[in-house]
């Protein structure tokens, strides 16, 4: 239990997804200007990060490992993955159109997005067990979640500031990005203790 | 005085009360100078929109001789207000002239040029006590009253909001917080009685029970002059407020008298209350009891730049420009020449403009009051300008949204119950011009308004147009298919005509020859 | 290596199955923004956005085509429904708000055509054969269709002026520039 616990704030905050591993950080640049749609597009991010670990999981050790594919990850991981998400958009359309407001615009932009599959491919490298895998990928969405809606908050008070004219706009965005990352690297002292 | 003492809880409540600033008074020496009346202009300039509301529809033709008192311009809407002689003359023309409004467009006006004589119609004046409150609120509206404290919101349109909501508090505003400005101290002080009996008629309108005229404590002879005066009379009092800025605001008054809050995006009557300006009170005293519309007002002439100045009775339409020759002219070059009070005045270029009926004052500042134009500055974000906010909103918050062009996100922040008392501006270490983002962007949201109200018109016409050309077109397709079928009948009844004819004909023919 | 080519293919033909016929079985009837936009819309059909009237314009924009602020007689108003409609972020100073014009006839010169008030998507012109036509201006949008079918120029669009009642206080204009701000950050340092 405790393990697991660690694991969830392992990955939430001493290994950010966003900000110390680096995955993900289109989403993070382009859907950061409002928390409405940070909200969104974290929440969504989150739910394909635990579905597709899940289903990678199972084509990692039900396939290619039984057959010593594991050259064929990458390709392998990409073709379930964006089935997936597709088919889920589908379905969420048909049978729950409120959630396919909230979620249904961001979900194709994950499709190809390199946390979902930085996550998988590092959960098959690491050749974590089923439940180990799943927990990674939750902790991982919840420290996407946490990276990006901050950042959103950032973004809405630099849209008010008066910021140069040289940097106003993208340049400050990342400037800010590289701090927050920075004061990220406070939480590695976590695992010491 | 009759009424209780302030209650424990609204003094408690005034403890907590910090908002506002406390710019310097100038009441002197023009508060000292007894009201002189000045002598008639040459032409007088009565703008048709004097007040808040549609814009008065004349109805005097040029050339026509007027009497004082006589109706000029009549209310064009229910929130408009008319407009009378202010003395007896003709009429030389309604023209585009310039007004006192921070546009500086011109407006429509109507020109009297006075003959001197002074000739008034017959005015009918009645005990307000006998009148029925409807009555009351015909003549004050009939009289062209509007509120005298800067707004100039029709009064009448007030006092029938007061029989439709009940109002238990009647508040008569002697605030007077604008720096520079003392028309209201002196009719107080000289006009005692009017004012009085004016709130006496306004409670016996509304059916208020109690009167509190709230007067700031820098006026101690208003204030004896108006409890001498109300000395006797049952539910009156006279409540000294602190100076302050902006204490004359109806909200601020009434939640210091009384410790209660005009609600969010709602009006005074929603809590029972009423307020009305000193200026007002006389007016309708002077509508009623003597059954005169307004066409005078006390204007306080003063500024550094001006050689004598005092407080003046005029008639609306008087240029400025003969207040301050009156008042001895000009000593020096003004650094600023104001219509109205320095905090919510209008900066003008010109004093070629009227005196209309929400004129209090026509200052013209020297270069020492208005100090060094400082270029705006960045944010500090030092919560000055929220500590000083009256009604308690985040002016830097605000205006950074509208700076970045979210007008909605400063509307959630409560831009529409900004007062725009502008003391946000004046306490403002980087002099960034808070209060002029709030008014663009409520005239901008207005603007909005009505260009949506338009567009939905528009779309109204446009539906309307095209359901006409389909009507048309189905007619004239009917029209043609029923000339068609006619055609056709025609064409059958001319066939079987024919070939009956042509059957006779051979049956006839047959009989010839079976003959 | 066969293996590897058989698996992958096998993998992808049973996925592209499974989500055709997803497509096929979870079909959603759509289409129904465009008419929500078209609602939006002035629905005068004036062409000034360059689509064959509103339905085009909403078509357009549905597709993602049309910009939200094409609709000039919509105005700054239009483009934030829209904006907000379709998720799209507006820059409202961006907009180029363009002094409205509407039409106006000169008298001198209408000989009475009614060609003008013909083409009026709004009914905002006001005339008969061989009389002075005049242009109703609160119904007018300025879409310059009778400006352009006039025979003789007598209408023509002109600037709506600015009144009392329609004036707005102007955006307070001193936003100090960066240099400024830097310059004064220097010299306090």
């Amino acid at each position: 239990m405790n393990e697991w616990l660690m694991v969830l704030l392992g990955t939430a905050l001493v290994n950010n997804v966003v900000l110390v591993k680096f995955l993900g950080l289109c989403p993070f640049m382009g859907v950061s200007r409002k928390i409405d749609s940070a909200l969104g597009m974290s929440l969504a991010t989150t739910f394909v990060l635990v579905l597709t670990s899940a289903l990678t999981w199972v084509l990692e050790h039900e396939l290619l490992a039984p057959l010593g594919l594991g050259y064929l990850r990458i390709l392998g991981f990409i073709l379930v993955i964006a089935a997936t998400v597709q088919f889920v958009e589908l379905v969420m359309k048909k049978n729950t159109p409120e959630l396919h407001q909230v979620l249904g615009l961001y979900l194709p932009l994950i499709t190809t997005n390199c946390a979902v599959l930085g996550i998988a491919l590092l959960n098959a490298q690491e050749g974590a067990g089923f439940v180990p895998s799943v927990l990674y990928a939750f902790g991982s969405g919840v420290g996407f979640t946490i990276a990006l809606i901050l950042f959103a908050g950032l973004r809405e008070r630099l849209a008010l500031a008066r910021v140069p004219a040289a940097f106003s706009g993208a340049p400050i965005g990342f400037i800010t990005a590289g701090l927050l990352a920075l004061a990220f690297m406070g939480f590695a002292g976590l695992t010491n203790h | 005085m009759g009424a209780p003492d302030t209650p424990l809880f609204v003094r408690l409540s005034r403890l907590l009360k910090r908002w506002g600033a406390h710019p310097e008074g100038h009441k002197y020496p023009a508060a000292g100078t007894e009201i002189t009346a000045i002598p008639l202009p040459a032409l007088l300039t009565l703008p048709l929109s004097q007040h808040v509301g549609a814009p008065a529809r004349p109805v005097v033709a040029v050339g026509q001789r007027v009497l004082r008192g006589q109706l000029l311009a009549e209310a064009a809407a229910t929130i408009s207000a008319p407009i009378h002689a202010p003395t007896s003359g003709t009429v030389t023309g309604i023209a585009e002239v310039p007004v006192p409004h921070p546009s500086g467009l011109s407006g429509m006006a109507i020109l009297l040029a006075p003959d001197g004589l002074d000739e008034a119609v017959e005015f009918h004046g009645a005990d307000p006590f006998t009148l029925e409150p409807a009555e009351i609120a015909r003549r004050v509206a009939a009289a062209g009253v509007v509120g005298l404290g800067g707004a100039a919101f029709p009064a009448a349109v007030k006092l029938s909001q007061g029989q439709r909501t009940p109002i238990s508090t009647l508040i008569i505003n002697g605030g007077e917080c604008e720096p520079y400005l003392s028309c209201d101290d002196r009719l107080m002080r000289e006009r005692a009685p009017a004012v009085v009996d004016g709130a006496r008629i306004i409670r016996h309108t509304v059916g208020a029970g109690r009167v509190l005229i709230g007067v700031e404590t820098n006026k101690p002879e208003a204030i004896a002059a108006l409890r001498e005066a109300a000395a006797g009379l049952e539910g009156i009092r006279v409540v000294p407020v602190p100076s302050r800025y902006p204490m004359g605001s109806a909200q601020q008054l009434i939640s210091w008298l009384t410790g209660l809050e005009v609600p969010a995006e709602g009006r005074s009557a929603d809590i029972g209350m009423l307020v009305h300006n000193v200026g007002t009170a006389v007016a309708i005293h002077r509508a009623i009891r003597f059954g005169e519309p307004f066409t005078k007002r006390v204007v306080t002439v003063t500024g550094g730049a001006l050689r004598t100045p005092r407080n003046l009775e005029v008639c609306l339409g008087t240029p400025a420009a003969a207040l301050v020759e009156f008042c001895g002219g000009l000593v020096d070059t003004p650094a600023r020449l104001v219509i109205g009070g320095p905090m919510m005045g209008i900066a003008v270029n010109t004093l070629d403009l009227p005196i209309i009926k929400g004129t209090g004052g026509v200052l013209a500042l020297s270069a020492a009051e208005t100090g060094a134009r400082r270029e705006e500055g960045p944010c500090i974000r030092c919560t000055s300008c929220v500590g000083a906010c009256p009604i308690g909103l985040l002016p830097l918050e605000m205006a950074a949204r509208i700076r970045g062009g979210d007008l909605g996100a400063s509307v959630d922040l409560g831009l529409k119950d900004c007062i725009g008392c502008g003391t946000c501006a004046f306490v403002c270490p980087s002099k960034i011009p808070l209060v002029q983002y709030f008014n663009h962007a409520k005239g901008e949201l207005a603007a909005r308004e009505r260009s949506k109200l338009k567009q939905d018109a528009i779309r109204e016409l446009a539906e309307a147009r095209s359901a006409r050309m389909e009507r048309e077109a189905r007619e004239k397709a009917e029209a043609a298919a029923r000339r068609k079928a006619e055609r056709e009948r025609a064409k059958a009844e001319a066939a079987a005509k024919a070939a009956a004819a042509a059957a006779a004909a051979e049956k006839s023919a047959s009989e010839e020859n079976t003959a | 290596m066969l293996g590897a080519i058989l698996s992958l293919s096998l993998l992808g033909v049973s996925l592209g199955l499974v989500l055709g016929l997803a497509a096929r079985k979870f079909r959603v009837e759509s289409g129904g923004i465009e008419a929500e936009l078209q609602a939006l819309m002035p629905g005068s059909n004036c062409g000034q956005c360059g689509y064959p009237g509103c339905a085009g314009a909403a078509a357009a924009l549905a597709r993602g085509e049309a910009a939200v602020t094409c609709c000039p007689p919509g105005g700054k108003a239009l483009a934030e429904t829209l904006a907000a409609r379709l998720g799209v972020s507006l820059d409202a100073s961006a907009v180029a708000e363009e002094l409205p014009r509407i039409a106006g006839v000169q008298e001198e010169i209408c000989i009475g055509c009614t060609k003008c008030f013909k083409v009026c998507p709004t009914d905002a012109v006001l005339g008969a054969a061989k009389q002075i036509h005049v242009v109703i201006r609160e119904a007018c949008t300025g879409c310059a269709k009778c400006e352009n079918t006039c025979p003789t120029g007598a209408i023509m669009l002109t600037p709506v002026p600015v009144t009392l009642q329609t004036w707005v206080w102007p955006r307070p204009a001193a936003t100090p520039s960066p240099e400024s701000v830097l310059a004064g950050a220097g010299a306090g340092a």
